[in-house]
């Protein structure tokens, strides 16, 4: 909550006309979130510090805040850290009290704000989302040296390990309205939040202040979309603007290749359990675990199923399953074949009776293993469809994966992953046991000793 | 004319416009249970003489009827219903919900009829109008026996006839609710006389059979028999059974359902061509040597018995195979059926047997249904529903339920009379009961999502919204534990009220006053530990899980969080605790004193940082971290500035004491963290002994709860056990009253999280309902990790006094109740399904928006 901006320019001093604050006095502004002190601890003729102080009123933030923005912001906590470190609030601060100074405007001293001098800024608590490499990648080149000092989380519990808090003092030969603009926009960078609701008004904010010095910075991207809360429209809008368009193409290029590389096993995955289904014959589908769709987007495609069910247990990903599919811009005869239901794996449930096939695609692993007896019973007992798709990660592949540590599973929701031999004998003591037969599919590439990336079983009545 | 309608019954009201059935049924009937066409008119169409509207119109009404059916209520159709077409839907309507019909026609002139419509300036039919009806109602008057008001056709033929008629509702024949016994029931019996008469006397019947032929019984403290049917076939002595059975239902000591068998026979009997198979020539060759006169009593006695009964007020039900819960106290051909047959899939097994539909498994019904007609080898519950056929004449047993008690006793067969298709020991019911549960452990989606209503025994009706069970359903599917030991779920609990005293926010005062306030003279203490809420199931052995939880494997107990979830990812550390847990159960000898295997208990674990690691690095620690950096700042610039001489006392001052706050938060939470590196380093801290075997100890005070668990916790051999220290306060000694705050005073100040003030019982009822089992009083410190370092700055204090706390109250009265009604259910061996219900609901219930920090 601490700013402090130093000068050795002589005489030092002049520093209170260019921020408008005289040195001797301490003054105080109230802004809507609680008060900031302007202050000079020191203010001699070869060295003057000014500070601003944040008084942020926390329980005020969270009385506000309450059931207004309650999703957007972690205010809405009365233990939470915003009163004490240098956020969005501290723009603020920047913008309301040292106005002039950050628009470059100096009556008394018209010369001085255009001459470059020796400022160094000093914030006591910032947080770094990224660390001490991404915040020397910010400002370094800008042309500051940098100095931090990282705090760690609780002395008595070394443990717990280091925050992401520093504090920083940056230096350099500059306009004082330059290091105050490159504030502006850092600190809520280098923190990745906002305080307030961010809309397009914020793309105006960050052009201004960012004028001369963001369409040159390397990590102009990520400065735009940190700044602008991580919204893709607003993010392109914001870079089409500083006139990187060429860049930005080749952006959402590379973003697809890398999603691409994610998702072509989960492609190969739903493309061979539609291709499965349709052969069957079936004409009634169910899709049990259907999370936001993509299964469902496919069955539909196939004019063979007269009815496609979608089943989840999570409310929230049936709303965006429901929007992925545009359900309500569907004609009637589609919404007819369509239907959205929230159930579980875990109880039995008469809405899935009568079916022709379901498809059971990365489910199982996210149930509980005391749960799957459950699950067996639910869906091979009492849905009992005449086929049942089911697929699971095989456990062996994981070494393949360069990013995945050993003994680690592929998602943090897994409660277990199988070997090609725990999943066969689960699926035949399955299928023996309810009047199925099954059979096997390798998904993705097969290797020749850890087999598929995806074991699929397909039980026929 | 004397109409007889039975309870249960659609009434057809036949008359012609203006011939008088309104009058008539406003007469009879309640308003509510009059659908009149006319009125269905008006609702679709604003006007009830509207005939554009009049397919609208019976739409409704038929829909109206349907709901009225199902639900059981006796509903009058008062509409024209002079043709066939408008009467057959009415009885296709009766016939699906099992409903007998009945039709009272009015058979007015149509003179008659037509002036009284004239009189009448919303009716201007044309004359002919009512003369089509008329003859049309004439013509329908030799067809309606046949379409099938068959026992019910009454017809009134001139106003004065309607004026005279009386109605009287009889009770459905299946109605005994009046009957609450106690009652044994007593399952197929097929000729084992021998048997019979020695169950008959285990029971402590009083059974005189010498030398008459008329058996004399005498019924032990007005208990009575329910027969279920299947007196005859197959066994020895199939005669003296039907007497022995036929005196007794006679005479009012039994009451009887009639089985396949015996509606076989009574076939036969009448001279019906009937295979001779199953026994049947058995019981045929024994009655050849009775007189014609007994062979007649025994088909009156079976041709006059009814398919099934419900008694005891809705609670039991009996029939021989078995009833539905559609089904049951409703009368037709297929609830006839289903009574005697049960339901097949047209099938047969591989020993020519017809392969069942389980309706027992589906069954989710109030009442308790006793059925035998297929023969098991023990009976086994399941939801709520009981086989009590033991097959005695294939050289089982013999065997009889008594209610309401819920115990069985039964003899065992002299022999095998006759050989099964198949044996005895291989149940069909692949899917046994399974543990405590009267149920096979699968749970139905309609037993939790939509809006529920749940009755509890401490508070009536919970009521739980739809949206709620939508996020419950996830929760409770994708991190709960097994349902199988989610018993308990613990309920909210709210603080005092708010204190004016300086500088605090709680103070033990609020909460005494509010007990007082209730009427309540003596409460209790209890400290507060801060840790994370822990619900620790523990048997004494993983047979005695299996047993009664139908868990399969070998483990021992669970160790669950408030939300059901697992409390330890890591299942050393938990079978590590479950047997601490164990160990100081064994040691304190608690399995004797509650003569029990299996214990849950309602404790807090610590320390905090087991759980909430997340929480800590996340928002506690960084918020301490970040703050002393920034006030230490703040400090040092301001005072290097008032060194200068300029004035800053205010703000200097102002940010130290600001500053003290902040390590007095950091204090706060380091008490409540420990690293732990094995299970030495936990601590249990029990303060309910919530149920065991057969009781929910809700019945005893805390007092009770303290001592014991002191027991057991001072049983701990390595300590992980952790004594909770409390004290009683008489609330009307304020000695006692200012003993009490000094301890609260003196343990919060240690850095202690507060206490819980509990009335002196478990369950209190106030004036106004229940009273809040327990409000916290948490300490001055602690409570800066709830509203943030500096929330005991003045102007802070000022604005967070404003809280209401009448939601989050009325919430932990209603999670009580769930709460404590899962237990219930689940010690009474209610299916499993009726006590995940309940946890599901507390579930739900904390998905309401309550501020948090309450």
């Amino acid at each position: 909550m601490l700013l402090t901006i130093t000068t050795s320019y002589s005489p030092a001093t002049d520093l209170g006309y260019l921020l408008h604050k005289h040195p001797d006095r301490l003054q105080t502004f109230d802004l809507a979130y609680g008060r900031v002190h302007v202050f000079y601890p020191e203010a001699e003729t070869d060295r003057c510090t000014a500070a601003m102080l944040l008084d942020v009123d926390s329980v005020g933030l969270v009385r506000r805040s309450y059931g207004q923005h309650r999703e957007n912001f972690a205010l809405a906590e009365y233990v939470n850290d915003r009163p004490y470190v240098a956020s969005s609030f501290m723009s603020v601060a920047i913008a309301k009290v040292y106005s002039s100074a950050l628009s470059g405007k100096c009556k008394d001293r018209p010369n001085l704000v255009q001459t470059p001098i020796h400022l160094s800024a000093k914030l006591s608590i910032l947080p770094c989302r990224g660390g001490d490499k991404f915040l020397r990648r910010l400002f370094e080149p800008l042309g500051y040296s940098v100095i931090s000092e990282r705090h760690i989380l609780d002395s008595s519990f070394q443990e717990w390990g280091e925050s992401r808090y520093y504090t920083v003092t940056l230096e350099r030969q500059c306009l004082l309205s330059e290091m105050l603009r490159h504030l502006y926009v850092l600190i809520p960078v280098l923190d990745d939040e906002k305080h307030y609701w961010v809309a397009e008004a914020e793309i105006e904010k960050l052009l201004r202040h960012g004028e001369d010095w963001l369409s040159e910075h390397p990590e102009q991207e990520v400065i735009v979309s940190r700044y602008l809360k991580h919204q893709r429209r607003l993010t392109r809008q914001a870079l089409t603007q500083l006139g990187d368009v060429g860049e930005d193409e080749e952006d959402v290029r590379l973003c697809e290749t890398e999603i691409e590389e994610n998702i072509g096993l989960n492609e190969v995955r739903l493309t061979k359990t539609t291709e499965i289904i349709k052969e069957s014959g079936a004409k009634r589908v169910l899709d049990l675990g259907c999370g936001e769709g993509k299964l469902l987007r496919k069955l539909m495609r196939e004019k063979q199923f007269e009815e496609v069910v979608g089943m989840d247990v999570s409310h929230q990903s049936l709303k965006i399953a429901q929007q992925r599919l545009h359900y309500e811009r569907l004609s009637e005869k589609e919404q007819e074949r369509l239907a959205f239901i929230q159930g579980s794996l875990c109880y039995r449930d008469s809405r899935l009776s009568g079916y022709d096939a379901a498809a059971v695609i990365e489910v199982i692993e996210h149930l509980d293993k005391p749960r799957i007896a459950a699950f067996e019973r639910v869906v091979f007992e009492y849905a009992c469809p005449t086929m049942v798709v089911l697929t699971t990660p095989n456990e062996e592949y994981n070494v393949k994966f360069e990013n995945l540590p050993a003994g680690k599973f592929r998602h943090r929701d897994h409660r277990f992953e199988w070997t090609r031999r725990e999943f066969e004998s689960w699926t035949a003591d399955v299928a023996k046991r309810f009047g199925y037969s099954v059979m096997y599919y390798p998904i993705g590439e097969e290797d020749s000793v850890v087999g598929a990336p995806t074991q699929m079983a397909v039980f026929t009545q | 004319m004397q109409i007889k309608i039975p309870d249960q019954s659609l009434v057809v009201l036949i008359g012609a416009s203006g011939s008088g059935k309104s009058t008539f049924a406003k007469k009879h009937f309640k308003p509510t249970e009059i659908l009149s066409s006319d009125f269905c008119r008006g609702l679709v169409s604003d006007d009830e003489n509207d005939q554009n509207a009049t397919k609208d119109a019976f739409e409704v009404l038929h829909f109206i009827a349907a709901k009225r059916l199902a639900a059981g209520k006796l509903t009058v159709i008062d509409a024209t219903n002079v043709q066939h077409e408008a009467r057959k839907p009415l009885l296709e309507l009766a016939r699906k919900y099992h409903y007998l019909s009945v039709a009272i026609v009015l058979n007015i002139p149509a003179k008659l009829c037509q002036e009284r419509n004239e009189t009448r300036p919303d009716r201007n039919f044309k004359p002919h109008v009512v003369r089509n009806q008329t003859s049309q109602l004439r013509r329908s008057l030799r067809s309606l026996k046949r379409e099938g008001f068959r026992n019910f056709l009454y017809v009134l033929s001139s106003p004065e006839e309607v004026e005279a008629a009386q109605i009287e509702r009889q009770p459905m024949w299946t109605n005994r609710m009046d009957e609450t016994g106690p009652f044994d029931i007593i399952g197929d019996i097929h000729g084992c006389y021998d048997e019979l008469v020695e169950l008959l006397r285990k029971l402590g019947y009083e059974v005189e059979t010498k030398d008459c032929d008329i058996p004399v019984i005498v019924s032990p403290d007005d208990r009575k028999v329910l027969f279920i049917g299947d007196y005859v076939d197959r066994g020895p002595k199939v005669v003296e059974v039907l007497r022995l059975v036929m005196e007794m239902h006679r005479n009012g000591i039994a009451i009887c359902v009639p089985g396949n068998h015996d509606v076989k026979l009574v076939r036969a009997l009448r001279g019906k061509n009937v295979a001779q198979t199953h026994g049947l020539a058995e019981s045929l060759t024994q009655l050849e040597n009775e007189t014609p006169e007994f062979r007649e009593q025994v088909v009156d006695f079976i041709e006059g018995l009814v398919s099934h009964f419900v008694l005891d007020n809705g609670k039991l039900v009996v029939a021989h195979a078995g009833m539905k819960q559609e089904y049951q106290g409703r009368a037709s051909g297929r609830v006839r059926q289903f009574a005697l047959y049960g339901e097949t899939t047209g099938e047969t097994d591989e020993f020519g047997l017809p392969i069942r539909l389980n309706w027992a498994e589906e069954y989710r019904g109030q009442a308790t249904v006793v059925y035998g007609h297929t023969s098991v080898a023990e009976p086994e519950w399941m939801n709520r529903t009981i086989n009590i056929d033991t097959g005695c004449v294939y050289g089982g047993k013999l065997t009889a339920l008594r209610h309401p008690e819920k115990e069985f006793v039964s003899v065992p067969a002299k022999k095998m009379y006759y050989e099964p298709a198949k044996p005895l020991h291989e149940t069909t019911e692949a899917k046994r009961s399974i543990g405590n549960q009267k149920d096979d452990g699968i749970l139905d989606i309609n037993d939790v999502i939509g809006k529920r209503i749940i009755s509890t025994r401490l508070n009536h009706n919970v009521t739980i919204r739809e949206e709620n069970t939508i996020n419950a359903l996830e929760v409770m599917s994708r991190f709960a534990i097994d349902p199988k030991w989610l018993i308990y779920l613990p309920p909210t609990m709210s603080p005092t009220e708010t204190s004016t005293k300086e500088g605090l926010l709680e103070h033990p005062a609020e909460g005494f006053t509010y007990y007082r306030n209730q009427g309540i003279s003596t409460v209790v203490w209890q400290e507060k530990h801060m840790g994370s809420r822990a619900i620790v199931v523990v048997c004494k052995d993983p047979e005695a899980a299996r047993k009664q939880f139908g868990v399969t494997g070998d483990t021992i107990g669970v160790c669950y969080t408030r939300t059901g979830r697992p409390f330890f990812d890591d299942a050393t550390m938990e079978n590590a605790l479950l047997n601490s847990v164990k160990q100081s159960v064994e040691r304190a000898g608690l399995w004797k004193i509650l003569d029990t295997d299996w214990v849950c208990l309602d404790c807090e674990l610590m320390p905090w940082s087991v759980k909430a690691q997340a929480l800590l690095r996340q928002q506690y620690a960084p918020v301490g971290t970040s703050a002393r950096v920034a006030f230490a700042d703040a400090v040092a610039s301001l005072e290097t500035t008032g060194n200068r001489g300029i004035e800053v006392e205010e703000l200097l001052e102002n940010y130290q004491n600001r500053s003290d706050t902040i390590n007095g938060y950091v204090d706060a939470y380091q008490k409540y963290c420990w690293a732990v590196d094995s299970i030495s380093d936990l601590k249990l801290a029990p303060f309910h002994l919530l149920a065991s075997e057969g009781n929910v100890h809700v019945d005893k005070d805390h007092l009770w709860h303290m001592e014991l668990l002191s027991k057991l916790c001072s049983s701990s051999e390595n300590g992980v056990m952790f004594r909770t220290s409390y004290g009683l306060v008489d609330l009307k000694d304020e000695n006692s009253i200012n003993l009490a705050i000094q301890q609260w005073e003196e343990l919060t100040s240690q850095g202690g999280e507060g206490v819980v003030i509990k009335p002196m019982g478990f369950v209190v009822k106030g004036k106004r309902g229940l009273v809040q089992p327990a409000v916290k009083c948490r300490g001055r410190e602690y409570l800066r990790i709830i509203y943030g370092p500096e929330y005991t700055l003045q102007k802070n204090l000022e604005r967070l006094r404003a809280r209401g706390l009448s939601h989050k109250r009325s919430l932990a009265i209603r999670e009580f109740a769930l709460g404590v009604e899962a237990l219930e259910r689940f010690i009474n061996r209610e299916p499993l399904s009726k006590v995940h219900e309940c946890v599901f609901g507390v579930l739900a219930l904390e998905s309401e928006s309550v501020d948090p920090r309450l």
